[in-house]
């Protein structure tokens, strides 16, 4: 689950990590309100969405008067901010965050991830503040620092100071950025995120160690025991159809193409798009059923298909191991007449009760397409799709 | 021979009076395998289905002498299950919960480290060896006993495979679903080692997915050590960058861990790589003439 840079800075600020000072408005008046609050004479009005990249789409600006905070605000708010991460069609800003502005000295980076290779948390940084870190790494390696955290010591001052002095930094300031670290992997543990990235971290020339921005990811896994970071959610920034999926235990992903799939298990999920590509088809969305699919599921799971507008065919891909074929065949049966499906479906079961389950279909009367196998399965829902023959 | 499991193996499973733990326990029970016990906390001292139940994992083990133990318990105690399995130094722990937090899988990688346990999983649908035993939630009658081993990340798809083998009446030695999840207590290489040791493994199918290290750093391994031919699939090429696939561990972060990128390694490292989930059974049979 992702939060807004606002959010996650209120995070920051109970774990002691320093941010600027600053203020979330949904209009104008309001920003003008909290620049007032603020005072100072030089803020920075910031739109609040859950994509990077918005200081270059346009969504970031400063401003040096009070008049300027309401102006570019209004300018901001309901722009549909394009970033390279909100695809073409951009996000719609419903909240700036209000901020005072600092003498930046330097900026840097730090990230915190899991390493999947060794399974510990590993906190980095380099010098190369503000730049995308992927390119970093990809071009100029050298110049990130790594630490992999041992579960047994956590953080310890030793991690902050390779990181600190890696940065080059010294005296004081050496003594906040080492504060900043620990606060920092304080709260990605103790919240369960799966990401947190501030970048940059600046230093000021007032020697101060700052996080300018910050994004934060949660484990979905871990909700269950964040009910305060649960209430962070903004569902604004989440589809809808994703949502109503996840009410029902199904996992849905909308892609652009117009085969509508219904898979049980993820990986067979993700092969199955991958054998309907190779046939020269397009899948409309990733949707698996999970283990425990019942008749209500499955129609829930069409409905969900068949609010696609692109959908052309509709494959149903089930290897029926605990969960019998002749349940899933009853399944689409009942959810294919209650909801008039009237796209192409294309069935293909496999597992326990497969032949009671191709009967099903069979005597349904309604105009199902068996396929004997996966193969099989997507040349004819990518025929299916092109208008077949 | 196989790996993992066999005749001999000795299973108790945690969390057994719940509906799943207990429809599963049965299901293993039916194909063959020797169950010994099962742990609830609160119900120590009770029979379940013919199974005695124990308030510990310590005590299961003590009493019952099991060497394995499948895990059904809900995510929020799962990690503590596996820690009590790791206490009472079992052999073998397999979790299949799904859902378990990552914070929790890293202090569980940890205590595992310097343990006498193996931990398959989490959120994989467990280990067989056909015709011997079966601890998971796979449905044994698609498998039948013979010379290829499988590992997989993810479950129905490995069903795929193991019934395009046996539809060709290629048989399996040992199939392991070693998890979707980011942190899991074995991965590929474990696997592949283990199949290699074993006389009865002639050729190994590789199931790997999008995201992480896990499948190139087994590549690099095969090309190094494996003197058997492995076949593999890499699920995820038609997904979208960033979006998790249903699986916490199959998203793609960077270039590297697409599975255009990883076929790529694959091959290089001579590995023999199905483009398509249907050829799998087609690409075993091919390197087993040779």
């Amino acid at each position: 689950m992702n939060v807004h840079e606002y959010q996650a800075k209120d995070l920051m600020r109970e774990f002691n990590i320093a941010v600027l000072k600053g203020g979330v408005a949904n209009t104008p008046a309001e920003a003008v309100e909290v620049a007032k609050k603020l005072g100072g004479n030089i803020w920075v009005v910031k739109a609040q969405i859950h994509a990077g990249g918005r200081g270059k789409g346009g969504g970031v600006k400063l401003a040096r008067s009070l008049d300027e905070v309401e102006k570019l605000s209004k300018e901001i708010l309901g722009m549909q901010l394009v970033t390279h991460q909100t695809g073409p069609e951009g996000k719609k800003v419903l909240k700036v965050l209000v901020e005072q502005g600092c003498d930046i000295d330097h900026e840097y980076y730090c990230g915190i991830v899991l390493d999947r290779s060794v399974g510990k948390i590993c906190m980095m940084v380099s010098t190369e503040g503000g730049m995308e870190i992927e390119k970093v790494a990809h071009e100029t390696p050298e110049k990130i620092v790594k630490c992999h955290v041992d579960a047994a010591t956590g953080f310890t001052a030793a991690h902050g100071r390779k990181l600190g002095y890696a940065l080059g930094l010294k005296g004081e300031t050496l003594k906040k950025a080492m504060a900043f670290f620990d606060g920092l992997y304080k709260l990605y543990v103790s919240k369960d995120c799966s990401i947190a990235e501030i970048n940059p971290l600046v230093t000021t020339k007032q020697g101060e160690v700052l996080a300018l921005d910050g994004k934060l990811n949660f484990d979905d896994n871990a909700l269950f025991r964040h009910p305060e970071i649960e209430a962070m959610r903004d569902i604004t920034e989440e589809s809808a159809q994703e949502l109503e999926a996840g009410k029902y235990g199904l996992s849905y992903i909308s892609l652009d193409g117009n085969i509508g799939c219904l898979v049980n298990g993820a990986g067979l999920a993700m092969a199955t798009l991958d054998i309907l590509k190779l046939h020269g088809g397009s899948p409309a969305n990733f949707l698996d059923v999970g283990g425990g699919a019942t008749k209500e599921t499955v129609q829930k799971a069409f409905t969900i298909i068949l609010q696609d507008t692109n959908v052309k065919a509709i494959l149903v891909n089930i290897f029926g191991g605990i969960m019998k074929c002749d349940i899933i065949a009853n399944g689409v049966v009942d959810a294919a007449k209650e909801l008039g499906v009237k796209v192409p479906l294309v069935v293909r079961l496999e597992g326990t009760n497969v032949s009671l389950g191709k009967k099903i279909l069979a005597e349904s009367g309604l105009k199902i397409t068996p396929a004997n196998d996966l193969a099989d399965a997507a040349k004819k829902a990518v025929e299916a799709a092109k208008g077949g023959k | 021979m196989a790996i993992l499991i066999n005749r001999n193996t000795r299973l108790i499973t945690i969390g057994i009076t719940g509906k799943q733990g207990t429809f599963h326990t049965l299901q293993s029970r039916d194909y063959g395998t020797n169950v010994v016990g099962g742990v609830t906390p609160g119900k120590g001292g009770t029979v379940h289905e013919g199974i005695p139940v124990f308030d510990t994992t310590y005590e299961a083990v003590l009493e019952t002498k099991a060497n394995a133990a499948m895990i059904f318990v809900p995510p929020p105690a799962a990690a503590d299950a596996i820690i009590e399995c790791i206490d009472a130094e079992l052999p073998l722990i397999i979790c299949i919960t799904e859902g378990i937090p990552v914070g929790d899988m890293i202090k569980v990688k940890a205590a595992l480290k310097g343990s006498k346990s193996r931990l398959i999983g989490p959120n994989c649908p467990g280990v067989i060896t056909p015709g011997e035993c079966k601890i998971g939630i796979m449905p044994g009658h698609i498998h039948m006993p013979g010379n290829v081993g499988v590992i997989s990340r993810s479950g129905t798809l490995t069903y795929e495979a193991v019934y395009q083998l046996t539809q060709r009446e290629i048989g399996q030695s040992t199939c392991v679903g070693i998890g979707g999840d980011p942190v899991n207590g074995t991965n590929f290489i474990d696997c592949l080692e283990m199949f290699q040791k074993d006389p009865d493994t002639k050729a190994v199918i590789m199931i790997g997915e999008i995201g992480g290290t896990a499948e190139t750093d087994a590549a690099r391994w095969i090309k190094a050590n494996m003197t058997k031919p492995v076949v593999s699939f890499i699920a995820g090429a038609a997904a979208p960058k960033g979006k998790r696939m249903g699986h916490a561990g199959a998203i793609i972060s960077g270039e590297d861990d697409s599975a255009e990128a990883k076929f790529k390694i694959l091959q290089e490292c001579g590995i023999t790589i199905a483009r398509s989930p249907a050829e799998l059974g087609q690409k075993i049979a091919e390197v087993l003439k040779k």
